[in-house]
């Protein structure tokens, strides 16, 4: 089992066409992904490899029956594309681009409150349920199938190096998902925690926040109320000065709210084992997943 | 990006939002011909630097004569201005600007904002103006009114009376703060602004309402559609080494520790930085080379970690995942080379071909030390520097 996406899940791929579009259509290709159509506008009737591109993703899903988007569009056109998806009816859309106007993104996130659909990022490496579908750009070998854990991370290379020590324990993973680095994003960590904690291959949650916003202390309090399953937590920033952003849109602390040691602390208290040095992360998960 | 509390007022005088008159000026002769020019004293000389506190810190001075412009313009223009948004070092003040003294009714709040917990823009407004808001927030909060905005709608005539009344603004003044209200709106969002605050608003005896004063932040991502904003950026309120790695598109921030860092990926480096802690060390900066981390990224991040003094140390950690190791060992011995790297470098990388990337580190000749894990670069980093 998995939470979002499956081995059925059928992907099309907005800015399949560029750089980035073309290279990691081929990863997800290779890794056995249903990719079925590409969109890039202007494009329409051409072959991206084997896979038909299309000008628009309304037909791009009456000819190919796709049901996910996975977006590499630029930044200036990324908050378009996710609304032609949402419009056209995609129930999961994973946008990969990083440096998406906020303004754009509040638009967007307010027009799809009440849709059918699930937006995963933007500025996000995406989702992986490992040997069954790679929607994204994390490397696929760091993974290893079969479950237990399920991560979900506001980061890209930082969750590879937590899957990395998971799969170096021999601990296997039913979904990775990541949620983005944005400011305003789709999927939030409680939209992850409610799937992984309805899963029931899913044994336990390794969560990794960051500086900025509150979602980590919003998580940790549902967790609290709700959570069933064993929960490791990391949080990145211990050592951020105030009032930068650390490379990430939304990893900032400001006004002494978002800080490192604020989510640590409402993290521990909702009896999520907080893992505060990342390098023996894969030992603690070790620890706490075994007695599970 | 921040911008200068002068040029802000200049983007609220292009959308009507009601302002002192004023002038920015470089030098005291020209302190002392813009106050002539406003035909009237007292005025009153503000210190133009980006950071807040400018009036604790002594840098806004009321002058009631041209001598008294000389006097405080003298004073200000060229002192290091320290406040609590500046850190001890201070500011350089290099401009400032002269404004038209006003009769004072009542100080108010007002900010605009993304709010990012609620996808909405946010109107915040206090009675308990000039004073530091998150003070105000802190221990009154019932003083903040708090109006949200969706985006779809955007500002209608109703959020303006919610902030209005919420303020308790004299009958008379309704009709001027609507005005101001409703084109702050729009600068802040045809501008893309991350921040707008007005702290204080003023309310005169005469039921105008001006922005005493003025502060505007942009989003960094929204600046490639506003290449007017981008002439506002002023190189001298930002760290040399930061200005020359944005130069190159690295994510630098500088730091005051001696263990440089270059890592790929935000979060990871974030990590990285609190690892070097955690090992006893302290980090000299953050920086971000992206996912994909190139040789000349490398190269230009050596070089720039390298123009900090204190750097003691450098840890590399690159986790590539798709990126061949070897290549990336490569490049980072090339760059060595090229930057003739004076202090011991750990590289802890992963990835594709990752032993031959170790071997090639190893045969290079240079003070390159491979780490396996992330435990093991966070020993041999704190081993250099103690």
């Amino acid at each position: 089992m998995s939470i979002f996406v499956n081995a059925d899940t059928r992907v099309l791929v907005q800015g399949i066409t560029g750089r980035e579009g073309q290279f990691h259509t081929r990863q997800c290709l290779a890794y056995g992904t249903r990719v079925v159509a590409g969109v890039t506008p202007g494009k329409g009737g051409q072959k991206m490899d084997e896979v038909p591109v299309f000008d628009t993703v309304r037909q791009a899903m009456a000819a190919t029956g796709a049901n996910c988007s996975l977006i590499f569009v630029p930044p200036p056109f990324a908050a378009d594309a996710i609304l032609e998806s949402a419009e056209a009816g995609i129930s999961v859309i994973v946008a990969i681009t990083e440096g998406i106007p906020v303004m754009d993104m509040l638009k967007v996130k307010n027009f799809i409150q009440n849709k059918m659909l699930r937006l995963i990022g933007p500025n996000c490496p995406g989702i992986i349920t490992p040997g069954a579908c790679k929607i994204g750009i994390m490397p696929a070998a760091i993974h290893k199938p079969g479950g237990p854990i399920g991560v979900v991370s506001r980061s890209g290379t930082l969750t590879y190096e937590v899957v990395h020590q998971l799969t170096g324990q021999g601990i296997g993973q039913t979904t990775c998902i990541g949620i983005g680095g944005d400011p305003v994003n789709g999927t939030n960590f409680i939209d992850c925690l409610k799937a992984f904690e309805e899963d029931p291959d899913t044994r336990g949650i390794v969560m990794v926040g960051e500086i900025g916003g509150s979602a980590e202390e919003e998580a940790a309090a549902w967790i609290a109320a709700n959570g069933s399953k064993p929960v490791v937590g990391f949080i990145a920033g211990l050592t951020a000065p105030p009032g930068r952003r650390m490379g990430h849109a939304g990893a900032i602390v400001s006004g002494g709210s978002g800080t490192a040691e604020g989510k640590i602390a409402a993290m521990r208290q909702s009896g999520i084992a907080v893992c505060e040095d990342l390098g023996t992360l894969g030992e603690m998960c070790k620890r706490v997943f075994g007695k599970s | 990006m921040k911008i200068h509390e002068y040029q802000a007022k200049e983007l609220f005088g292009r959308y009507d939002v009601p302002i002192p008159a004023g002038r920015a000026a470089f030098s005291v002769d020209e302190a002392v011909a813009a106050a002539d020019a406003l035909g009237g004293y007292p005025v009153v000389v503000k210190a133009q630097i980006h950071a807040g506190g400018r009036g604790k810190g002594g840098g806004v001075k009321l002058a009631r004569s041209a001598g008294d412009v000389t006097t405080v313009a003298g004073q200000i223009l060229g002192m290091t201005l320290v406040t609590h948004q500046t850190g001890p070092e201070g500011r350089l003040v290099k401009k400032v600007l002269v404004e038209q003294g006003l009769d004072i009714a009542k100080e108010l709040y007002l900010s605009l904002l993304p709010d990012r917990g609620s996808a909405k823009y946010l109107i915040m407004a206090s009675e308990a103006g000039g004073m530091d808001i998150e003070k105000v927030a802190a221990e009154t909060p019932e003083k903040i009114v708090k109006v949200w905005v969706d985006p779809l709608i955007g500002l209608q005539s109703f959020h303006v009376r919610e902030v209005g009344f919420g303020l308790n603004l004299p009958p008379a003044a309704m009709k001027p703060f609507t005005k101001l209200l409703t084109n702050l709106f729009r600068l802040f969002v045809e501008l893309d602004c991350s921040l707008v605050e007005i702290n204080p608003l003023v309310l005169t005896a005469d039921d105008r309402v001006l922005a005493l004063d003025a502060k505007i932040n942009f989003d960094d991502n929204a600046l490639y559609r506003h290449k007017d904003i981008l002439a506002y950026r002023d190189l001298d309120e930002e760290d040399p080494l930061e200005v020359e790695a944005s130069a190159h598109h690295l994510n630098y921030i500088k730091l005051d520790g001696n263990v440089g860092n270059m890592v790929n990926g935000a979060g990871l480096a974030m990590a990285t930085m609190d690892i070097i802690k955690r090992a006893g060390a302290s980090p000299a900066n953050f920086l971000d080379v992206g996912g994909g981390a190139s040789a000349e990224m490398v190269e230009n991040g050596f070089r720039i970690i390298l123009s900090d003094p204190n750097v003691k140390g450098i840890l590399i950690n690159i986790f590539g995942g798709i990126l061949r190791c070897d290549v990336l060992a490569q490049g980072v011995v090339e760059a060595a080379k090229k930057t003739r790297v004076s202090v011991p470098v750990v590289v802890r990388m992963e990835g594709t071909n990752v032993e031959e990337g170790r071997r090639i580190l190893a045969e290079s000749g240079l003070d390159l030390t491979g780490a396996v894990d992330l435990k093991d670069a966070a020993a041999k980093v704190a081993s250099i520097v103690k």
